[in-house]
């Protein structure tokens, strides 16, 4: 009985079923949960690539293809906050661009790597606080306070940078993005390590509760005696600081930091989280989910190439597939 | 009467919702060029009734006949279309449009033949509408800008564009100055006189007497009465709303308050809270008896902190705190249940374990931050049991339990915090009788074990089975403390209706 509340739920799974035994209410729950069908389709369009192109899962390019993948991820995990909650994280490009080039300035000016980043993710930290304020405190809409916030951050990289690249990146910093530990590359290690940190907050603690009852109903929540405002400023900042992290390692990947790191970056995350069975309305969504989001949409992206398919017809295909998700969320919970 | 003079006749109808029965059998008639009042307590099924007739309720049972034939519109745009129209309380003007585009929304008047608008046309039938209402208006005014009754004026203009043959006002006069509502009632008796039949529905006796000619009066879904607004007096309208049966109401509970607890003084707040004074003692149950709109919420809110307050002191066991959110009342042992459990109490589409343990987290933080999943159960199934919450499990979704359940759960979220004072904003409504019964034994049961307990009901008969006193509201102000004793229907109602005769701003 104590078990079974320990078991990593979110609020959105289904009702339990009648009960079952052993095996069957395993695979019972797994069925019913809401990642099954994605996760499935996922399996469907691995299947389906290989079959054109046996190459697409050669060791080579799962590997080039899992790193393509943590960028995003590890982006939209910190979206999957925010719009748990019912916001929206528009900005999180531009302050990808602004940590990676405030990180790659401070090593080019030789500050030691590791104050680097803590310095780039700080400036994340700072816009995302900014957000957070605005958000929070003068009850901006979040698309309207992180609209500008894209737009301010972008502007001011180019400004300072006079979108010139840094380059000058040393050489004890590029093993971040481009060394591997395991066989699996390091910035696949640090989203699975991110997105477990995730999960256990946003199923074990008050926290992360609390951020699911705002999302559900945040009146309630207000009403409980939960301080809204301080979660939704940690929640604007959580987000910024994730992306921080990304544009960070993007710029050991690159060798560089360049001034449109990041461009569009706002989308593909929200994608990766929609696909992913994340409720835009808030209060629902799941690590699990966004994970597997984020890898639909790599995984097509690289399989068009593979199969020589133009690129160009990646988006078109991300969009038919944004709105087939949606769809499918809403058929489940109807149903 | 005879049948074929009544523009609109109804019998026997009914509408129920699942816990309620709102209307069970009402009859009711108005002739072309009638002012007819409708009168009753909240829940007396007033608005059931008038939605009904204005299509935006479908009866389960009963007869509409509206001009001599059967009728029963199927939405509100239908019922406009023959002639009927309902005016809410909450006016449905579109806010960002001048007068001239909310009047004409949907009946736009176009150049011939073509899709753009004829604004010449459209100035001319509005200004002739509202000549005819007698009323200056600026057709191009920043809407939000303009007054309720202006607002009110434009609906009215609506009305008559769509040539209207039953103009119903669900507390038409609820935010008028007296001004307003003397010219309000030119209006009326202007329709009045080209045939219109009104049905006006007001909380203010001396508004319903002056404008009607008789009074329909309602209770409990079923009709209670007819006075004669020329011969009636107050006290037979008073009596036919209140007259309900006493003895299927729960016993009244004896109590024995401790010490004062909790001592409120010159609250005071928008939109209306004006110096809102009393005292708690432990164990005591003080009642909050008024008319819905009365502030017995708004006060409640400001003093958890939910709401904004301009003046007033709070003290806590003599000594005095400032409460400024809802969190820093959980932190004094203050917990307040709101009236509407769908909106303001729960997460929906979380679970039972989930909602009744939202504003205990701190409780049960192991490490820091993470939730002991074994106390939650454990809490959780403790109060599953002792207020026998009807769920599958504790992991049932709160959105698929019934009304009473779901309820209790909130119940349960706010004694899990082991609060002192407990202020509860209408507790029952919407809850079968059983259950009702059961949250009242609750109740009882926790003022004696020493929480000090308010209770916001619009029901009397609640706040008479429950309350040591009854604190009587009236357009934000205490009118009346009534103790115990001198509790009857008749002199809540009085306090509440009356008082507002007397009142500077309507002499």
């Amino acid at each position: 009985m104590e078990n079974q509340s320990d078991v990593p739920v979110s609020p959105v799974r289904p009702a339990p079923r009648a009960p079952a035994s052993g095996v069957r209410a395993v695979v019972s729950h797994i069925v019913h949960r809401r990642e099954a069908a994605i996760f499935l389709a996922l399996v469907l369009i691995l299947v389906g690539i290989t079959v054109v192109a046996p190459n697409f899962v050669s060791a080579s390019n799962l590997h080039i293809l899992s790193r393509q993948i943590s960028f995003v991820a590890l982006v939209a995990l910190g979206q999957l906050f925010v719009i748990l909650h019912g916001g929206i994280d528009l900005s999180v490009g531009s302050i990808m661009a602004l940590a990676g080039m405030v990180a790659a300035y401070c090593m080019k000016i030789e500050i030691n790597p590791v104050l680097a980043v803590l310095l780039g993710t700080s400036a994340g930290l700072v816009m995302g606080a900014i957000n957070g304020v605005l958000i929070a405190y003068t009850r901006l809409a979040p698309f309207i306070a992180t609209l500008g916030m894209l737009s301010f951050a972008s502007g001011m990289v180019l400004g300072l940078t006079k979108g010139v690249p840094i380059t000058e990146i040393p050489e004890s910093f590029l093993p971040i993005a481009q060394g591997d530990f395991f066989g699996i590359s390091i910035p696949v290690w640090i989203t699975l390590v991110v997105a477990v940190i995730v999960h256990v907050v946003l199923t074990y603690t008050a926290f992360g509760r609390r951020v699911y009852a705002m999302g559900g109903n945040e009146q309630a929540t207000f009403l409980s005696g939960v301080n809204v405002r301080r979660i939704k400023l940690a929640l604007y900042m959580i987000s910024a600081g994730a992306a921080a992290l990304a544009g960070i390692i993007l710029v050991s990947r690159f060798n560089s930091a360049q001034a449109d790191t990041g461009k569009g970056w706002e989308l593909d995350s929200i994608a990766a989280a929609v696909i992913g069975g994340t409720s835009l309305s808030g209060g629902s969504g799941s690590v699990l989910g966004v994970l597997i989001g984020a890898c639909i949409m790599g995984v097509i992206q690289s399989g068009l190439v593979q199969m020589h398919i133009s690129s160009y017809w990646h988006t078109a295909i991300i969009g038919v597939i944004i709105v087939l998700a949606a769809l499918l969320d809403r058929a489940k919970r109807r149903g | 009467m005879t049948v074929s003079d009544a523009l609109l006749e109804v019998k026997g109808l009914a509408k129920s919702f699942p816990g309620v029965r709102a209307l069970d059998g009402v009859d009711f008639s108005i002739r072309a060029g009638e002012v007819v009042g409708l009168l009753g307590e909240n829940g007396a099924g007033k608005s059931t009734l008038v939605k009904t007739l204005a299509g935006v309720y479908r009866p389960d049972a009963g007869e509409i006949l509206y001009q001599g034939r059967r009728a029963g519109f199927a939405s509100i745009q239908k019922a406009q279309a023959a002639g009927i129209t309902l005016i809410f309380q909450e006016l449905n003007n579109c806010h960002n449009l001048p007068p001239l585009d909310n009047l004409f929304l949907g009946r736009e008047i176009r150049r011939r033949g073509t899709p753009f608008l004829d604004y010449p046309a459209m100035r001319a039938k509005a200004r002739e509408l509202f000549d005819r209402l007698g009323i200056e208006i600026d057709l191009d005014a920043d809407l939000s800008r303009l007054s309720t009754a202006v607002q009110q004026m434009i609906e009215i203009a609506k009305a008559l564009l769509n040539d209207v043959k039953l103009l119903i006002m669900d507390e038409p006069t609820s935010s008028l100055t007296e001004k307003e509502t003397e010219r309000l009632f030119k209006v009326i008796r202007e329709l009045k006189e080209r045939g219109t039949a009104v049905v006006f529905i007001s909380h203010k006796l001396n508004e319903v007497f002056a404008i009607t000619e008789r009074i329909v009066v309602l209770r409990d879904g079923k009709n209670a009465g007819e006075v004669n607004s020329r011969t009636g007096t107050m006290a037979d309208l008073i009596t036919a709303m209140v007259g309900r049966e006493l003895a299927a109401v729960a016993p009244r509970r004896t109590a024995d308050p401790g010490a004062e607890i909790l001592r409120v003084e010159g609250l005071s707040g928008p939109p209306h809270v004006e110096d809102v004074s009393f005292t708690l003692r432990r164990g005591e149950i003080l009642g909050f008896a008024g008319l819905i709109g009365a502030g017995r919420t708004e006060t409640a809110r400001m003093l958890i902190g939910a709401g904004p307050r301009t003046r007033g002191r709070v003290f806590l066991d003599g000594k005095e705190v400032r409460i400024r959110s809802p969190r820093e009342a959980v932190d004094h042992g203050i917990a307040y249940v709101p009236e509407d459990r769908k909106i303001q109490a729960l997460v929906l589409q979380m679970s039972v374990r989930e909602n009744l343990t939202l504003a205990i987290h701190r409780s049960l933080l192991r490490f820091w931050m993470f939730l002991s999943g074994r106390k939650e159960v454990a809490i959780t199934d403790d109060y599953i049991r002792t207020l026998r919450i009807k769920v599958s499990s504790r992991e049932q979704v709160v959105n698929n339990l019934s009304g009473g359940n779901q309820q209790k759960v909130v119940l349960a979220k706010w004694l899990a915090t082991k609060p002192r004072i407990l202020i509860l904003d209408e507790p029952t409504r919407g809850i079968d009788v059983a259950v009702k019964a059961e949250v009242h034994r609750i109740i009882a049961e926790l003022a004696a074990s020493g929480v000090a307990i308010i209770v916001i009901s619009s029901e009397l008969p609640e706040i008479l089975a429950l309350s040591d006193r009854v604190l009587v509201m009236d357009r934000g102000r205490v009118k009346r403390v009534i103790e115990r004793n001198d509790a009857t229907q008749e002199t809540i109602m009085s306090a509440a209706l009356l008082a507002s005769q007397t009142a500077p701003e309507l002499l």
